[in-house]
């Protein structure tokens, strides 16, 4: 009797705290990816700078078409949209497609895109930066989070690519370069469609992953369509004609190094 | 023995479970739902993507009044936005965010947001849902990252109840924390004033509001537009530029030269008690905004086609249309438990 009353008190203490566990049920843990048997596709986005393997920090020194010399801290943009097109012209668009290229984050380049219809596809295309809709529909996630920093809280909507540095022929005090480039509508925008012919068609189908690797020279970004020199462009912060010549010159900084079938 | 025994497995029992900090009652919020009054257009921001819940509107009122919003945990939202004031800061020309610094625009009103086509004096926010980054993260008012304040949060203790509630899984992410406050924000419905009663026909002005109500809608009306007192234009209202901020208003965000000095109507819902006013706080009562619209409107490339010659207001005039804007205070509104940092 005695020990019956003791083992009820040792009863409800133990379950008098049951009510406050905190921990998830089984059902609300992320569901393992389901495995890669369907049709896919390796997307590689490697950034370069002049040629040369992009590198952060002091250790990486590149030259622009100006002849300006220049180091790089920074360098984040959007790609979204991409898109398909088979010889026959058709194109098919893969939904949700959202990534952020971080190259302080050496896994974001790389990109495996499910469910695409078995295909031969003679040619890639995408945004770089968010279309319109992603920048006016609300608070967003996954890629879209606006925590990564590529989000104007003052006049809302993405940074649709970042780039910061250092040259010394910056015209800026303690000569930084600072690139964010936004707009999404109306005369400046940052977003911009590239499309790329395929060196060989991509053949996508059932149990293979075939792979396309894209070469982003960033030292594009000051020559092509405008020239601009750090000298007179070098802190774009903000919508103007310097923005927008800058994401006319990044349309053109990809190249197709590999198709892998 | 025996007993000291049991006494001493109650006393565990007893406090077994106070180790866990205690989270206080939460009130409901009866009746928060999308409102639409009659007659009233519909509004732009619609919560079809963003179903409103008694848990996400507690969640958002909670992260409303949340200091862990700010770099050192100072500053809320409603820090500038107090509800006696109608969700302005009371009295202050220019808000303090942390470290005492001071922004250079007036924390406006806020209630009806969901009818806003953009919110901020330069309309540059273009979704209720992406309001909060802006205060978060600007250095003058929260000086946050929103990462960091996502850390925060998630470390909270009260957040993970609140969070479990609203979402299922106490998982803290800036979409959940912002579709919630938009929750909160857009519910703050202003709509039982005097002004409405009346339009209602359960109650009738003086003969000073009525005569006021009659010069406003000859004279204001035109930018102010009934029922919410404003048109959501961005216009030049010919107040002299004050050179020391420099405020180029809507071209900061169009960056276009014809926008330059233009800011957003405002509302002039609970107008008596959202004093400073102007974007830049600069007039302390409404004798002094009807002043200005008589006496010191300032040519200039931009200034609204509507101000060109101000607007002729005699002293009885400009009394009566005092006596009117007061009817559209909503003390209903100003006093709604559901609203205030009594209940978290």
């Amino acid at each position: 009797m005695r020990f019956s009353g003791i083992l009820i008190i040792i009863f409800s203490v133990f379950f008098s705290c049951k009510k406050t566990t905190v921990n998830p049920p089984e059902a609300m843990l992320p569901m393992p990816p389901p495995a890669n048997t369907g049709t896919s596709l390796q997307l590689n986005i490697n950034n370069v700078a002049n040629g040369k393997s992009l590198i952060l920090g002091a250790a990486g020194s590149y030259t622009t078409a100006n002849s300006d010399t220049f180091y790089v801290n920074l360098l984040k943009y959007y790609i979204s949209n991409v898109s398909l097109t088979n010889s026959a012209g058709q194109t098919f668009t893969v939904p949700e497609s959202y990534f952020l290229i971080d190259q302080s984050d050496s896994t974001s380049g790389f990109t495996t895109i499910q469910n695409i219809p078995a295909d031969d596809y003679s040619s890639i295309s995408f945004m770089v930066g968010v279309d319109a809709a992603r920048n006016t529909s609300g608070a967003q996630t996954g890629a879209l989070d606006p925590l990564y920093g590529m989000f104007w809280g003052w006049n809302t909507g993405y940074i649709m690519a970042k780039m910061e540095g250092y040259s010394r022929r910056s015209a800026a005090g303690n000569k930084t370069l600072f690139f964010h480039i936004g707009g999404y509508t109306g005369k400046f925008t940052g977003v911009r469609t590239v499309t790329l012919n395929l060196p060989i068609n991509v053949h996508i189908q059932e149990q293979h992953l075939p792979k396309i690797s894209i070469a982003a020279d960033l030292a594009k970004w000051f020559s092509g369509t405008h020239a601009l020199p750090f000298s007179s462009v070098y802190n774009v912060t903000s919508l103007s004609q310097k923005s927008q010549d800058i994401a006319d010159n990044y349309a053109n900084m990809f190249t197709v190094t590999a198709v892998v079938n | 023995m025996k007993k000291a025994f049991c006494i001493l497995f109650l006393a565990i029992a007893a406090t077994s479970c106070s180790v866990d900090p205690e989270i206080k009652p939460i009130v409901a919020a009866d009746g928060i739902k999308e409102i639409i009054p009659e007659g009233w257009p519909q509004p732009f921001y619609r919560f079809t993507d963003n179903p409103i819940t008694t848990d996400k509107f507690i969640l958002g009122r909670a992260l409303f009044y949340e200091p862990l919003f700010s770099l050192d945990n100072t500053t809320s939202c409603s820090s500038c936005h107090q509800q006696f004031a109608a969700f302005s800061q009371n009295g202050h020309q220019f808000s303090h965010g942390i470290n005492g610094l001071l922004g250079k625009r007036n924390a406006p009103a806020l209630q009806n947001l969901t009818w806003n086509t953009s919110l901020m004096h330069d309309g540059g926010v273009n979704n209720m849902e992406v309001f909060p980054p802006a205060p978060m993260t600007n250095p003058v008012e929260m000086g946050e990252t929103l990462d960091h304040v996502v850390q925060k949060i998630t470390a909270s203790y009260k957040y993970k109840d609140l969070f479990r509630r609203a979402y299922g899984d106490d998982t803290v992410t800036t979409q959940r924390m912002f579709k919630a406050i938009a929750q909160f924000m857009g519910t703050m419905y202003s709509y039982n004033s005097k002004y409405d009663k009346v339009k209602q026909g359960s109650e009738s002005f003086t003969a000073s509001e009525q005569n006021g109500y009659s010069v406003f809608v000859q004279k204001c009306v035109s930018c102010h537009k009934e029922p919410l007192f404003t048109d959501y234009q961005f216009r030049n209202n010919g107040l002299a530029v004050n050179t020391n901020l420099n405020d180029s208003g809507r071209a900061h965000i169009t960056q276009n030269p014809a926008d330059l000095y233009k800011f957003k109507t405002p509302s002039l819902r609970n107008i008596e008690v959202s004093g400073p006013y102007m974007h830049d706080g600069r007039y302390m009562t409404l004798n002094n905004c009807l002043d200005h619209y008589t006496s010191s409107v300032v040519s200039g490339p931009t200034l609204d086609p509507l101000l060109n010659a101000g607007i002729s207001l005699d002293a009885q005039e400009k009394s009566d249309i005092i006596a009117f804007l007061k009817t559209l205070t909503d003390h209903q509104f100003l006093s709604d438990k559901r609203y205030s940092e009594s209940n978290q």
